[in-house]
């Protein structure tokens, strides 16, 4: 029993890191349609900027400085925020696909500084003693998954919260219009450039946080966590949950995060070790038409948009 | 040494080069970027390596090496088969998936995602049916022609030179030309008109898969030739692709192979002079400086 209960807390947490990763890309494309193919990057440059400011000094590479976990989750935010905001000043104003190749670019080179530059990251290795929230209880398994999964679900619930928020604030729905029909937002003088650009960012952050708060969690990072493989499951979480609805964002990553566990570990149970790798082959497969499948079948995902999102409009037609 | 450097740059950019014309070509005229284009390279190897395989267990004599080259007959009729499986395959996947979103007048956005869907599905799915192990289209080893001092060549990579010129010369004939050619600059230009006057559009954009598809299958087996097979190697390539294309200014053939050709030749002073494990960043570098200097590209319009 008490081992279910925290392979649940476990299970959850992990899923919940992936639904703020979810949420941010929601902001992106969902609010915004901006396309991103380098989810990886930015949860990656966010990842590392926590573990250099929180772990404790290390005399083979530069830091770390030993600092407050929650002054890496914010060093983390502002890391991948302005890395989020110089592609962005790059390419937001120039067609609509360049700002995917971009992105896709900037995954592989950020995954390239963490393998190569090792004074700084700790090159293939990663960094380890990454401080956990609670670390001291870790012998009482239980009571610190619980506690862990309590600090990702309140900061997911505080994101979520904070992203409703601004959907529904004049700054979301002047988003909205700018995606709907660019034209007619540029004509009631709003600035397409900054609010495209200022979404960017804050997906961005977002990002970051969820690669601080997943490391932290797990203690240790290392390179090969932020292959492109990562990109691809946040995207088939969103669109399976419903992009455009940050609610779907949360729904998709559980969801497809519970798939995937369970994938893999039916595969680990059932196929001899020597064709494991082919097998998991298969898995990433899976991912890969459930994008395809979902776009074609049902684009809106699971929970699709909420078409209005102004209460004003609901109050003014009598509805509610 | 430097020329060395030269040389290796100069053989992998026409590969890039090759690649990056089929790019430029669905991008302009179909109109996003596809993100799949790269597993077309792997597919386009593999197939080639099945068939040419098939043809030497059948019949022995076809694995003799030609000449100086490593390869046998079996080889270059693997290379034609493929090409034209390889188109098969990209029609396939048109067919299921992005002819479907057109007809829907989907949003580009929603190509590319496709694109990046499809890109995902056929890697998994070759590295399923392939392993991950890395193949080869021949055992044999091959000495080194000395062309000048410090400047040394395979035939194959000379070989390799050849072809790929010819095709960029070719393929810039057949759109200069050509009836087919000038269908499908109407098409890049404006679709609704060239349907108005008389352009089968969807024979135009058969066409440009099949053309893309058997360009990356040749880029393929070059790079299965002269380095190795692996299922990734097309999803590796593809940030140097996209980097040549735009470079070159998207839907402009001599662009696209300059472009290759640039990226190439820069990733291989990259690794004699910063380091081998930094070639990856040199195309992202390279198509940072193209969108903030010139986002058109060399040979492109202004959006």
């Amino acid at each position: 029993m008490i081992e279910l209960i925290s392979y649940g807390a476990f299970f959850l947490t992990v899923a919940l890191t992936y639904a703020i990763t979810c949420l941010g890309l929601n902001v992106q494309w969902g609010q915004t349609g901006l396309f991103n193919v380098g989810v990886a990057g930015f949860v990656g440059i966010g990842a590392y900027a926590s573990a250099l400011l929180t772990t404790p000094d290390d005399p083979v590479r530069l830091g770390g400085f030993g600092l407050p976990i929650i002054v890496g989750w914010l060093g983390a935010m502002a890391a991948a925020g302005l890395l989020s905001l110089l592609v962005g000043l790059l390419t937001i104003r120039l067609r609509a696909d360049y700002l995917a190749i971009a992105t896709f670019g900037v995954a592989v080179v950020v995954q390239l500084c963490a393998l190569n530059l090792e004074p700084l990251t700790g090159g293939p290795f990663g960094i380890g003693f990454i401080p956990r929230p609670f670390g001291w209880l870790a012998e009482d398994r239980m009571t610190f998954g619980l506690l862990n999964l309590g600090i990702v679900a309140v900061t997911t619930l505080g994101v979520y919260l904070g992203l409703e928020r601004l959907l529904r604030s004049p700054w979301g729905r002047v988003l909205r219009a700018i995606r709907e029909d660019e034209q007619a937002a540029l004509a009631l003088g709003k600035n397409a450039f900054a609010f495209r650009l200022q979404a960017f960012v804050i997906g961005g952050a977002i990002m970051g946080l969820a690669g601080a708060v997943q490391a932290h969690f797990i203690g240790f990072i290392a390179p090969e966590n932020y292959v492109p493989m990562l990109t691809f499951q946040v995207w088939a979480m969103l669109i399976v949950g419903g992009s455009g609805n940050n609610r779907g964002a949360v729904l998709g990553a559980v969801l497809v995060w519970a798939v995937w566990a369970a994938s893999a570990a039916l595969i680990s149970a059932v196929v001899p070790p020597e064709a494991q790798a082919r097998a998991a082959a298969l898995q990433i497969v899976m991912i890969g038409l459930a994008i395809c499948v979902m776009l074609l079948v049902r684009p809106r995902g699971i929970l699709g948009e909420v078409r209005t999102v102004s209460r004003h409009v609901n109050e003014a037609s009598g509805k509610k | 040494m430097i020329l060395q450097a030269l040389m290796n740059g100069l053989i992998a950019g026409t590969m890039i080069g090759l690649g990056a014309i089929g790019i430029t070509l669905t991008y302009s005229i179909l109109r996003f970027a596809n993100f799949a284009h790269g597993e077309l390279i792997s597919w386009g190897a593999y197939a080639a390596l099945g068939v040419s395989s098939a043809l030497a267990t059948a019949y022995a004599p076809l694995a003799t090496p030609i000449g100086p080259f490593s390869f046998g007959w079996s080889l270059p009729i693997g290379l034609l088969a493929s090409m034209v499986l390889t188109g098969l395959l990209a029609l396939l996947v048109d067919v299921l998936l992005f002819g479907r979103l057109r007809a829907r007048k989907s949003a580009v956005i929603i190509l590319v995602m496709a694109g990046f869907g499809a890109a995902l599905t056929l890697r998994s799915l070759l590295e399923f049916l392939v392993t991950s192990k890395p193949a080869y289209f021949t055992n044999a080893l091959q000495i080194a022609v000395k062309l000048a001092p410090g400047l040394r060549a395979t035939p194959d990579q000379l070989l390799s030179l050849a072809v790929s010129a010819i095709l960029v010369l070719a393929v810039h004939l057949l759109l200069s030309h050509t009836a087919i050619g000038r269908a499908m600059r109407a098409v890049s230009e404006n679709q609704q008109l060239a349907a108005l006057a008389g352009v089968d559009v969807r024979q135009t954009i058969r066409i440009v898969w099949l053309l893309g598809a058997a360009l990356a299958a040749v880029a393929g087996v070059m790079a299965g030739l002269l380095v190795q097979i692996r299922p990734h190697m097309g999803h590796d390539l593809l940030l140097p692709l996209f980097a040549a294309a735009i470079l070159g200014g998207i839907g402009s053939v001599p662009g696209a192979m300059l472009g290759g050709l640039i990226v190439g030749l820069t990733e291989a002073l990259a690794v004699q002079f910063i380091g081998a494990e930094w070639r990856a960043a040199v195309a992202f570098v390279i198509l940072v400086a193209v969108l903030l200097l010139r986002p058109q590209g060399l040979f492109g319009r202004p959006a």
